[in-house]
């Protein structure tokens, strides 16, 4: 197990130099910088002036390695739109964003994980033909358009929940739904396939010849073979909804880091830009690494092993 | 029982399943009849080549611009609706531009991001998975390397960021959605590559001294194709989303061209009076990826029917 983690280990700190390297990199495709940062109007000497302040006339892997530094001593720089330092832009964010990202989260698993496990039990039934219905649509639909249309319905029509902002509880509803939705059918049909292989298995045939009860064969033999990927994919899920809340974010106008990094690429404000992205994507790397070590510890081929 | 019993029965079965074999109908036939009598494929089939005939003759099915605007008769709401009327079946927009019309325009772009970015995305994930598969060792770990830096990234803020970046064209949408999805590829393609290549046809091949290229595409890559199209279909249906999404945004197609998504976010001033002009375009969106997913689907439960689930 330790020899496991420990690879693992060493790949999750390689991933994430690489993508700090991208992510440093991603902005400075664009060409000149400084000639964007200094205006439109801006003669060639301003340019190189403004150049020369944000220390963007330096060779890129010093700029990159003085960056890093910087970063690792929670330095992100300042937001070029507000001046306020990138670490105090996302710290106040992050709250809006990780409270949205781990609702859609329970929301989805509440719903998929009973109706997968259903839907498994019953297989070519009305319920796994409805569960399966759910997933073709959840993975169809256009999340902003489906927040527009919870706006519309439950915004406008019946005046049930407020349409922007972020001040209660209220407001994280229709987000949640959307960004629930989108993830659920993941899920659900990950819960579906476990349930299906892990009931057909010999280890159920003997709980049954046991005479073991359903329930406890359902939810204490079969279930917990088949949910060994679905904590897998709970964290990837959590660490794609860090990022991909983006869309819910800006529709719902929810001040979390989504929103935040759309505003940010609007304003070709670079340093909260690039700062989000690399921040999504540690936190992606470090969430799949906590799956890996609890999946260690639940399976004991791998925690022998 | 004896010896002589056993070669009998033997005999027997062997005779019986090789008369089977004989008159079992070829592979070929076998999947027509199973693409024939699969509901979901015929239904993907027609609405994707539906979709595709209008985004071709759109121009002869519609006398109106998709950029002219007519403002006296901006808002018109659709035929349904009490004053609607047949000269805008689907009413026109804030701009009083034909919304059937737009809408039929708008498919261009959601057929071309889709297929040009699963084509992009298939090409770079295809070749990565089946150099990873075929050589494994260490050239595969530098291949799951770049999945796992590519899984880390946060998809679409990298694509708004490179699209605020490189302008927002149809060509530049089309490139950051396909550098952007590859990953699903290399994992498909690397794990029945693996799979493949211990089969004695590529052993043969190795002995009688083909060229490894040869090798890869001759007799391993047309045993993933399949599953390179299921993929395909998936990976199109996402990039058709993404591409809505981020031209909702404000950073995918740039105005007047009509994309689907930015007609939602067009018509999103007008959502709490005139709401058509939010779920019309919604729907199309919803309907055409409803039909490329079950498309793939069927696809899968006809190639592979062992592989469902």
């Amino acid at each position: 197990m330790v020899r496991f983690l420990a690879h693992r280990a060493i790949i999750a700190v390689l991933v994430a130099i690489t993508v700090s390297i991208i992510g440093f990199t991603l902005l400075r495709l664009s060409g000149d910088l400084a000639a964007a940062l200094a205006g439109d109007t801006a003669k060639p000497e301003q340019i190189a002036q403004t150049a020369h302040m944000y220390g963007l006339d330096r060779p890129l892997y010093a700029q990159y390695l003085d960056w890093a530094g910087k970063a690792l001593s929670g330095d992100l720089g300042r937001s070029l739109f507000s001046n306020e330092p990138v670490t105090f832009l996302i710290a106040t964010r992050i709250g809006v964003t990780i409270q949205l990202s781990f609702m859609a989260l329970v929301f989805a698993l509440v719903i998929s994980i009973p109706l997968g496990v259903l839907a498994a039990t019953r297989p070519n039934s009305w319920i796994d033909r409805m569960a399966l219905g759910l997933a073709v649509f959840g993975q169809a639909i256009p999340n902003f358009w489906f927040g527009l249309i919870l706006i519309i319905v439950f915004g406008v029509s019946l005046r049930w929940l407020p349409i922007s902002g972020s001040d209660s509880f209220s407001h994280f509803i229709m987000p949640m739904v959307t960004l629930g939705v989108s993830i659920m059918p993941a899920f659900m049909r990950l819960t579906r396939t476990g349930m299906l292989d892990a009931l057909e298995s010999d280890y159920i045939r003997t709980a049954r010849a046991k005479g073991l009860s359903a329930p406890s064969i359902l939810f204490k033999h079969a279930l917990r073979n088949a949910i060994l990927p679905v904590v897998s994919l709970t964290a990837v899920s959590l660490g794609f909804l860090l990022g991909g809340s983006v869309i819910v974010e800006s529709v719902f106008a929810l001040n979390g880091i989504g929103f935040l990094a759309f505003q940010s690429i609007l304003r070709t404000d670079f340093p909260v830009v690039q700062s989000i992205v690399v921040f999504v994507s540690f936190a992606y790397i470090f969430l799949t690494f906590l799956s890996d070590v609890v999946n260690a510890y639940l399976d004991p081929r791998i925690r022998l092993g | 029982m004896t010896s002589i019993e056993t070669i009998r029965l033997d005999a027997a079965l062997g005779r019986d399943s090789a008369v089977a074999e004989l008159q079992s109908p070829s592979p070929r036939i076998v999947m027509r009849r199973r693409a024939l009598t699969h509901p979901g494929f015929l239904f993907g089939c027609a609405i994707l080549l539906l979709t595709i005939l209008v985004a071709i003759f759109a121009p002869l099915l519609t006398s109106y611009d998709p950029f002219g605007q007519d403002l006296p008769h901006r808002l018109t709401p659709p035929v349904w609706s009490p004053k609607g009327s047949w000269a805008h079946i689907l009413g026109t927009d804030g701009l009083g531009r034909d919304y059937l019309t737009r809408l039929m325009y708008g498919s261009r772009i959601s057929l071309t991001v889709g297929f040009g970015a699963a084509a992009i995305a298939g090409f770079i994930g295809t070749s990565l998975g089946l150099i990873g598969g075929y050589f494994g060792g260490r050239i595969d770990a530098i291949v799951m390397y770049f999945v796992n830096v590519k899984l880390a990234l946060p998809g679409i803020l990298v694509a708004l960021s490179l699209i605020s970046v490189f302008g927002g064209s149809v060509a530049v949408v089309v490139v950051v959605l396909g550098v952007l999805f590859w990953d699903r590829f290399v994992v498909v393609t690397r794990t029945v590559t693996q799979q493949v290549r211990v089969n004695d046809y590529v052993t043969a091949a190795e002995a009688v001294g083909a060229s490894r290229l040869r090798i890869i595409l001759g007799e391993i890559l047309p045993n993933v194709l399949n599953q390179i199209i299921v993929i395909a279909s998936l990976e199109m249906a996402v990039a058709i989303l993404v591409e809505a999404a981020l031209s909702f945004l404000g950073l995918g197609i740039r105005p007047p061209t009509p994309s689907w998504g930015l007609m939602i976010s067009e018509g999103r001033n007008f959502m709490f009076f005139q709401p058509y002009l939010v779920t019309i375009p919604g729907v199309a969106i919803l309907v055409l990826v409803i039909a490329i997913n079950m498309l793939g689907d069927g696809i899968r439960d006809i190639t592979a029917p062992e592989g469902r689930n």
